[in-house]
């Protein structure tokens, strides 16, 4: 009970609070210091009711930010993924840190994470976890996939419903040629996918594209729904 | 026979035979054709496969001229990780991997540097040596070393020379890059390849284009977190002591620069890469101008090498901490106000535009009295060590476009502004240790045209490391003058 923790994030030691609670609930969840919790910026107020970003008067349409807007006008596109829900803004501080868990490959860090992740999925309905993939290539890099990991470590079965068939490499390509790349993702069981809801998890929400791709395939393979959780936005 | 010396830098932890060594030496084949390429590569380095971007690497290893280490091991139940000595259970992690198909256990302790994993293998190269070529001539300085820097250049020069641990203790200011300037030059000229380790970045980018300029014909490496020699091989290396990890019996000496400066649990790790890093046989100089206590009793009992230089460069004293009593400050600042002996000493140096430092003991008590100096002159600014703008608002000081600055310890080192007077505000508290305020009193009076100044400390009960630290400064002066190094 009065075992030193150290944050997953900073390596600080955690002053373990003990209360009454934890002689019923073990207090195993502090997994991350109070500065660190503090330098986490939880998305909050008016968001867009697709993708989670948080709203500016000027810049949306009927509660969707124009992104969505653009996206959901598009016939190749509409209606394929329902909504994304995101936990944190992808601000300097979460930058640092994933990019220590994913390209340093600090595993341990989506434990940090865990709890959020777990107490998100536990409000959205769902049948069916499947990480984005990565290619054969990163995979081989990098030993895991983020994604998994952080359904991993909140405790959670994934199914690896989908392939990656293109490499990440898109980063430096403008939103119009991402879209524009052929089909990026394969779907690999497609009977174990059927009329399921699917829930997509990934690390980071940028452009929207990767999970709409993976959304499009499902959804044509014969998904019902399909939702996203990503850690950031 | 010369006894062996139980060296500053060698704790028990940090033996070799902890190393992990290759499952089986394969002999070195005599007809296989080596790649000069990857020798440069590895020679002397302790790399991940991912840094080894060459398709020759297991051919390498097969015949002999490449050795594999497995990255951890496990001793008793605990890991182990060879590449920075980390045995901290709480440091290590075991996830799902993918390349083994295992539950791996990684080391997070040097994570930043790429994954070393249960799986993973660190290569170093194990076949011919790799020379450096060495011009006839390769200082080119023309300044001329002071009485002080001298004497302490020759005992440098002797240690490299005939591979000494060698405590160098020399005063804030008394030009300790070019008294190694000599030793550098005589070590290279005998084909030693040598590194100079400093804890922080700032220290690298500052040193390495000056010995460049010093030593134009020798490549010199330049390597911190994110440099881009990071692959050079070269005669000369100004490290971080972190990137130190990647070496591993490269070097015939070793200079570790502020080797006080580092936190306590820093201490082993340290110890580990230096003695990692290099050869078996080989020098290792410790700069410092606060040794440690550990340091100054093995100096007082002798199992500890050292030269001193109590004197700068400029051949004036180092101003001596003057201690004022100031009430309770942390009440007075909490109450919005600042103690007006404090608001006093300010106001006079604001009169007279003489930059100040004033240091606190915390970012909070620091917070809290900025808006309060700020109704001053609104153009007092703080730092601290989290603080994106540091280097633009010292700059600034310097450059003599704001009076002052308020600062946490972070400044205590490394800081040079002409004409600069300190205060240390609440000098009691525990953070300002004797070496801490050495440092903070190092600041004042540094360059030859305005060798003086005033360092004030300012208390509410004097402790124990102000007195010591005031003592230390003392006999360091002291020292000087009986040396004869002070006109004054
Ligand atoms: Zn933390
Ligand atoms: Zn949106
Ligand atoms: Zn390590
Ligand atoms: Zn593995």
């Amino acid at each position: 009970m009065f075992k030193i923790k150290k944050c997953l994030i900073c390596n600080e030691e955690v002053e373990s609070v003990f209360s009454w609670k934890d002689i019923w609930v073990s207090s195993d969840n502090e997994k991350i210091c109070s500065d660190c919790r503090g330098k986490l910026a939880f998305l909050s107020g008016e968001r867009c009711k697709m993708c989670s970003r948080e709203l500016e008067e000027k810049y949306q349409q009927d509660g969707l930010c124009l992104d969505c807007v653009r996206w959901e006008n598009d016939s190749e596109w509409r209606g394929f993924l329902s909504a994304n829900i995101s936990l944190f803004h992808y601000n300097d501080f979460l930058k640092e840190t994933i990019a220590k868990f994913k390209y340093r490959g600090d595993y341990a860090l989506a434990e940090a994470f865990a709890s959020f992740v777990a107490e998100k999925i536990e409000h959205m309905s769902h049948d069916i976890i499947v990480p984005i993939p990565l290619s054969n290539e990163r995979m081989a890099e990098r030993g895991f996939n983020q994604a998994k990991a952080l359904a991993e470590t909140a405790g959670l079965k994934t199914y690896d419903a989908l392939l990656r068939t293109h490499t990440e490499k898109q980063s430096k390509k403008s939103r119009e040629e991402r879209i524009r790349l052929a089909q990026v993702f394969k779907v690999t069981g497609p009977d174990t996918i059927k009329g399921k809801k699917i829930l997509l998890i990934d690390d980071i929400y940028t452009t929207g594209s990767t999970l709409r791709h993976a959304a499009k395939i499902l959804k044509q393979s014969g998904a019902e729904e399909i939702y996203s959780l990503t850690l950031a936005r | 026979m010369l006894q062996k010396f139980i060296s500053m830098f060698s704790s028990p932890s940090a033996s070799p035979a902890r190393i992990a060594s290759p499952k089986k030496s394969i002999p070195l084949n005599p007809a296989f054709e080596y790649s000069p390429e990857l020798q440069q590569h590895l020679y002397g380095r302790l790399l991940l496969p991912e840094e080894i971007p060459f398709k020759v690497l297991d051919d390498h290893v097969e015949n002999g001229y490449v050795s594999s280490t497995p990255g951890l091991t496990k001793d008793e139940g605990r890991y182990y990780c060879t590449r920075c000595g980390n045995k901290e259970p709480s440091m290590f992690y075991k996830f799902p991997c993918s390349r083994c198909g295992k539950s791996c256990a990684y080391c997070r302790a040097c994570i930043m540097m790429g994954r070393v994993s249960e799986c993973t293998i660190l290569y170093s190269w194990c076949g011919p040596k790799f020379c450096f070529d060495i011009p006839a001539n390769v200082l080119v300085w023309e300044g001329t070393l002071s009485e002080g820097q001298k004497a302490a250049s020759e005992r440098v020069t002797s240690a490299i020379h005939t591979n000494e641990e060698l405590l160098f203790w020399a005063v804030c200011g008394a030009g300790k890059t070019e008294v190694l300037f000599k030793g550098i030059e005589a070590a290279l000229l005998s084909g030693k390849r040598l590194c100079i380790a400093t804890p922080r970045t700032d220290v690298v980018l500052e040193l390495a284009p000056r010995l460049k300029k010093a030593f134009p014909l020798i490549e010199v490496s330049a390597l911190y977190g994110g440099s881009e020699d990071r692959h050079r091989p070269a005669p000369l290396t100004v490290s971080t002591t972190h990137q130190l990890f990647r070496f591993k019996e490269a070097f015939d000496a070793i200079i570790i620069d502020e080797v006080d400066a580092f936190p306590y649990s820093m201490d082993t790790s340290l110890q580990f890469a230096v003695n990692k890093a290099k050869k078996e046989t080989s020098a290792t100089i410790l700069l410092t101008a606060t040794p440690s206590k550990k340091m100054k009793i093995a100096y007082a009992n002798r199992k500890l090498q050292a030269v001193t230089i109590p004197a700068r460069f400029h051949r004036h004293p180092i101003p001596i901490p003057t201690m004022h009593w100031c009430g309770n400050w942390k009440k007075q600042l909490e109450n919005k106000n600042i103690p007006p002996i404090i608001a006093e000493w300010v106001e006079t140096r604001l009169k007279s535009k003489t930059p100040i430092l004033l240091f606190f003991p915390s970012i909070k008590v620091m917070e809290q009295a900025l808006p309060l100096f700020q109704q001053l002159n609104r153009g007092l600014l703080a730092v601290h060590s989290q603080d994106a703008k540091r280097k633009e608002k010292v700059t600034s000081l310097r450059e003599g476009r704001i009076p002052g600055l308020l600062t946490t310890t972070i400044l205590e080192r490394g800081v040079t502004i002409p004409k600069l007077d300190v205060a240390v505000i609440g000098s009691e508290h525990g953070v300002f240790s004797e070496s801490a305020l050495v440092q903070i009193a190092g600041r004042v009076g540094r360059s030859a045209k305005h060798p003086t100044g005033t360092v004030t400390f300012f208390h509410y009960g004097k402790s124990n490391d102000m007195v010591q630290a005031i003592r230390h400064i003392q006999g360091m002066n002291e020292e000087a003058r009986n040396r004869g190094l002070l006109d004054v």
